[in-house]
């Protein structure tokens, strides 16, 4: 039973968007609340299979599973062709990046209601969005995990080109182009996989049984790595992420730096650290010079721009350099770190977007200088803009300081100079993110009101809600931390095992 | 079921019921009921966290340390384990009564001061956020929690000192908090991750336990050396005190402390007496066994504080705001704590006077110096300026505000029987028992300087003639809710020093010590009278320049035609402009501008060398297939050919 549901939660986006297509584009308040209810199923679906999971707690899974803790587990054969299957399966870590998707395509479809444009076509692309991103965090098996990975792209293209802003072709391109540059790195490694491991399957468990040769792990992890941190926007390939961001649409600027983002980071530690733990040992702890951009200068660039999106973009850079020093300090005290920024970002930063998109259409703006003093007028989207940013800058309370702490004590446990040394920057620098956050909420939200802004309005019902719900997860997660890192940790041990 | 427990309990989660039901529901929608709610909340819980002390104390089972309980709040590797709890030791019951009586005096006054405010009840609801914090802060039990609440104390005061968000001034203000707070806190970090990766636990029982020779033997990588784990450890406790330096605004972090006047004077007021600024201090206190064993961290400690205490003192003799001369006297007295737990050390043994003397004039000062606050508040809510050059003359119209104004006043210049003459004298001993004779040089000449500056500022706000209009015209009265708190304050800025001094000599002493001390020390009894001496030539000085029958008040209120030394000093050293250069040309100018410019050209650059390369690629492999068939048909012979020849080729 909780299998069926759980493979519901990709199926029912789609349907969704196959129920739509007889309605005609004119009805959109009826198309609206399709999606809306749709969303808001998953949702229910989601929530109910992660606490499902965290009370199955670290018993034992099947055999099949071995030696991840999956739950809900299915293999089936599917392109008998090469050997793919459908595999799904749920252990804490996948689950809590899928409640953290159903969240944000939640709040993004929510926030979408006033898209200019055919709103049938926008939320079908949402919707297909969605499904790609339950796919690549449900998937086990490497082809079907590649396949939806491939899907997010071109809808996240489509999405930005046809209902974005400024640029608004240029950033969906860079964005869509770097993607498929990264994918093709994956892509070539995937083989290199299948061919070297010599056991004809595509299952991530399978694989993770072989042992593969050296000399190909030294070369196929820092490709694959690379592959996927592109789309986590590690330095160098994070040019796409602050264009793409600022051009796209509120929710796809959500979806985008909330859940897709993070993608990257889950598949370099589910797929190329999991897979080639003994490369990944050598390779990590110079991995971490590139942090010194994305976590030390990444803050002092948001300083020095005036575009809400991009000053958010470029704190997501920083924020994802921090999963990845996580990950880097190969502790499971890093690991787990990185795992819970990832969630905990997911949600920081999907509001950081939901109320710069809520305050972009009142204004008409998104230049920080142009603005000042808006609190007054709109004191519930200031507030949860300020609130985003004091998880952002890692107050206590707001899960961004658990996960944060969490990496900093994982990363110091990593011996090796380099890492040491970045993880010294990485803590000073929490000072840098206070300074940009500080004046962007001070320029925006206080001083003397400009006359032009006195017929603005606070946000409606349905923003508040948005507001309301995604900084509740924020707080949960930061005031109740112990339950969400009982889940990881169980998830993580088997990753981890492999490094000893 | 009304036990010991349940009291301390309550004593957290009222203020956090206060801040949750004034944010969400009361809010500004009722702001009588909002007032009213927090009055009563925090009322209780001071009541709780007396009735708490009282038992405490009496039980006989003083100065002992108690967990009254310790969750578990997030799970590390082993024993690394962050905890929220409540560590029971004469610190901390002493700071919980005052900060949840403090924030209850204040709670009452704000009633009548933020009257005419139309957000009341955001007022009431972050006022309980910041006791909550501060309380949080004092009851812990590792420094994961202290961390945690170090942090929270640290928004909360900026939340209230940018209360007035419309105002630009208070807006940069609580910024500039803010942010230096958090570049000091940045090192308290790093100080913590450091010492728990040395150590393996956050839990100040662990920390304060430890002696330095079982750590000669490992190293610590710290990235650009490497060190010996006793050495990480001297530099985490160096990085932890850091962070109490910057809280503390210790020169030169002290600049965001005057400016954070620009907040309402209950949050002046608070922040200086109770929740933020004696943090740095309790942090020391609190580590002091583990500062101890580290050497010369406590050194280090001493000459801050001590250079904090004149140069703060010697600032506040040339201002003109009320609220700026209070605030530079804060200075001043939290560089007197911080010197005296510094001034502990002597040579290689320690003593303790100066931690009994510390912990006894966080007690005494929160007293006086939130007294001080509230009647500044009623003084500028009367004359509806912070300026001297608008007051005097207030004496016959504010009768009892005059009489508490002295108790605070006499109380801080050291004169007995005043409180603060018995934790000043200790200090003062402190310093010389430590044989730190240039510290206790300048501690005396500075209790001279404190004696000036405050009586200036008494003198001129209530002696002579008035020199408001509003004043000149009787437009002046005291308001009940705003003098009650002054009133109810003056009590103990009058006995806690008499009543305080058998308790605190008899019970505050930091703990285990593990290294060489000395527990008794010959009292020199000349000391408290040479320093009541020069109290009292300061105040003779202050009369003659400001209140004497020949004092020319106007031409010493005169900024113009000074020296230029006195200018100097009138403008706080230039501290300010200092740190403005600093950041604007170095942070934002500098760092920030190369970063981007490193972004935007290079990396941009290198990217769109790559677009303009495979364009360039892509029109090269283009011309073969033009359609032009000689082409073809060349190639077409090349490629037999060369099948022809070589024909081995893979192709």
């Amino acid at each position: 039973m909780e299998t069926i549901l759980f493979n519901q939660i990709w199926i029912i986006p789609l349907i969704t968007v196959l129920a739509c297509i007889p309605i005609s584009a004119s009805r959109a308040k009826l198309l609206r609340g399709i999606h809306t209810a749709s969303a808001s199923l998953v949702l229910a679906i989601v929530c109910f299979l992660t606490y499902r999971v965290y009370s199955m707690g670290a018993a034992p899974a099947t055999d099949a599973a071995n030696p991840l803790l999956l739950r809900f587990f299915i293999d089936i054969p599917w392109l008998s062709l090469f050997n793919a299957h459908y595999t799904v399966g749920a252990d804490g870590l996948n689950m809590l990046l899928l409640a953290l998707t159903a969240f944000i395509v939640w709040a993004g479809v929510l926030v979408s209601y006033n898209i200019k444009g055919n709103q049938k076509v926008f939320f079908a692309l949402i919707q297909i969005l969605a499904t790609s991103v339950y796919g690549v965090y449900m998937s086990f098996d490497l082809v079907l995990f590649f396949v939806f990975y491939e899907m997010e792209a071109l809808c996240m293209y489509l999405m930005i080109a046809c209902y974005g802003s400024g640029r608004r072709d240029y950033g969906g391109k860079k964005l869509t182009l770097t993607l498929a540059f990264g994918s093709s790195m994956i892509l070539a490694t995937l083989f290199g996989l299948y061919f070297e491991g010599g056991v004809n399957s595509w299952s991530l468990m399978e694989l993770s049984k072989v042992t593969f040769p050296m000399e190909f792990q030294m070369w196929a992890f820092p490709l694959m790595f690379m592959g996927f941190a592109v789309s986590s926007s590690l330095f160098p390939f994070h040019f796409w992420s602050p264009d793409g961001h600022s051009s796209a649409p509120t929710a796809v600027s959500m979806l985008a730096a909330g859940v897709m983002m993070k993608m990257g980071a889950y598949g370099c530690l589910r797929v190329a650290m999991f897979l080639m733990p003994e490369a990944a040992k050598f390779w990590l702890p110079y991995v971490v010079a590139l942090l010194i951009f994305n976590v030390v200068l990444g803050p002092f660039i948001a300083i020095r721009h005036k575009d809400l999106k991009y000053i958010t973009a470029y704190s997501s850079i920083s924020h994802l350099g921090l999963i990845f020093l996580g990950l880097a300090a190969i502790t499971p005290i890093g690991l787990r770190g990185a795992s819970l920024q990832m969630i905990s970002h997911g949600f920081l930063t999907g509001l950081f977007f939901a109320t710069i998109g809520m305050i972009y259409e009142r204004t008409h703006t998104r230049d920080i200088t142009q603005m000042g003093g808006i609190m007054r007028k709109m004191p519930f989207l200031g507030v949860g803009f300020v609130l985003a940013g004091f998880a952002g800058l890692g107050l206590p309370g707001f899960s961004g300081f658990i996960a944060e702490s969490t990496i900093f004590i994982g990363a110091f446990q990593q011996p090796s100079t380099l890492t040491r040394f970045v993880t010294i920057l990485a803590i000073l620098s929490i000072t840098t993110t206070a300074v940009y956050i500080l004046q962007t909420a001070n320029r925006m939200l206080h001083g003397p009101l400009p006359q032009k802004y006195e017929s603005l309005t606070d946000g409606c019902f349905r923003e508040k809600l948005v507001i309301v719900v995604l900084v509740a997860c924020l707080l949960f997660i930061g005031v109740c931390p112990g339950w969400i890192s009982e889940m990881l940790d169980w998830s993580i041990a088997p990753i981890f095992e492999k490094f000893l | 079921m009304i036990n010991d427990i349940t009291l301390s309990y309550l004593i957290f989660l009222l203020p956090l019921l206060t801040f949750v039901v004034n944010g969400l529901f009361l809010g500004n929608r009722n702001a009588k009921a909002a007032a009213a709610f927090a009055i009563a909340c925090n009322g209780l819980a001071a009541a709780s966290a007396i009735t708490v002390a009282i038992h405490y104390f009496c039980s006989g089972y003083a100065p002992q340390k108690a967990i009254m309980f310790d969750y578990e709040f997030l799970p590390f590797a082993g024993s690394l384990v962050a905890k929220i709890g409540m560590l029971v030791d004469p610190l901390s019951i002493m700071m919980l009564v005052v900060v949840t009586f403090i924030s209850f005096m204040v709670n009452i006054y704000s009633v009548g001061y933020m009257r005419e405010d139309r957000a009341e009840g955001r007022f009431f609801s972050l006022l309980s956020l910041f006791s909550f914090s501060m309380l949080g802060l004092v009851a812990a039990t590792n420094l994961f929690q202290m961390f945690i609440f170090w942090e929270l104390v640290g928004v909360s005061s900026y939340l209230l000192i940018g209360f007035w968000y419309h105002k630009p001034s208070a807006v940069s203000a609580s910024k500039q908090a803010f942010i230096l707070t958090r570049f000091a806190d940045s090192f308290f970090l790093l100080g913590i991750v450091l010492v728990s990766y040395v150590v393996g636990s956050f839990d100040f029982s662990t920390i304060n336990a430890l002696s330095l020779h079982a750590f000669q033997a490992s190293t610590v990588n710290l990235g650009l050396c490497s060190v010996s784990s006793a050495e990480a450890l001297f530099i985490g406790s160096v990085l932890i005190f850091t962070g109490g330096w910057g809280k503390s605004a210790m020169f030169p972090m002290h600049i965001w402390l005057p400016n954070a006047m620009e907040g309402p004077t209950p949050v002046s007021s608070i922040i200086h007496s109770a929740t933020m600024v004696v943090a740095g201090v309790y942090l020391v206190a609190r580590l002091f066994p583990f500062f101890a064993a580290c050497g010369d961290t406590l050194t280090i400690v001493m000459w801050v504080g001590a250079f904090t205490m004149v140069f703060a003192a010697v600032i506040a003799c040339t201002q003109k705001d009320i609220k700026r001369i209070l605030a530079y006297s804060t200075l001043s007295q939290l560089g007197y704590m911080m010197f005296a737990l510094g001034a502990c050390k002597i040579h290689q043994v320690y003593a303790v006077t100066g931690w009994t003397a510390s912990t006894f004039h966080i007690f005494t000062h929160a007293f006086f110096k939130c007294s001080l606050f509230l009647i500044a508040g009623s003084l500028i809510h009367q004359v509806h300026t912070n300026d001297l050059d608008a007051m005097g003359g207030l004496r016959k119209k504010m009768p009892i505000t005059y009489i508490c104004t002295l108790i605070s006043v006499l109380a801080i210049s050291g004169i007995p029987p005043f409180s603060g003459f018995f934790s000043k004298d200790e200090i003062i001993l402190a310093a010389f028992q430590g044989h730190h004779y240039v510290v206790f040089a300048v501690a005396l000449f500075t209790s001279g300087l404190t004696a000036f500056y405050m009586f200036r500022m008494f003198f001129l706000a209530f002696h002579g003639e008035p020199r408001h209009e509003g004043v000149k015209a009787g437009h002046v009265h005291e308001d009940f809710a705003m003098t009650l708190p002054i009133v109810v304050l003056a009590v103990p800025a009058l006995l806690s020093g008499i009543l305080g001094k058998g308790l605190f000599e008899k019970f505050f002493v930091p703990g285990q010590l593990h290294v060489p001390q000395l527990l008794k020390l010959a009292h020199a009894p000349w000391i408290p009278f040479a320093a009541i001496g020069v109290a009292a030539i300061a105040i003779a000085i202050a009369w003659f320049f400001y209140a004497s029958p020949k004092a020319k008040v106007q031409r010493a209120l005169d900024s113009t035609n000074r020296s230029g030394i006195y200018k100097v000093i009138y403008h706080k050293f230039y501290f300010d402009e200092m740190y403005y250069a600093v950041v604007r040309q170095f942070i934002f100018g500098g760092i920030a501008r190369v970063s981007r410019a490193f972004n935007d050209y290079i990396i941009e650059g290198l990217l769109a060398f790559c677009v303009w390369f495979i364009h360039k690629l892509g029109d090269l492999v283009r011309t073969a297939q033009a359609g032009y068939l000689p082409f073809y048909l060349g190639t077409l012979i090349v490629g037999v050919l060369l099948w022809r020849f070589f024909g081995q080729l893979p192709l």
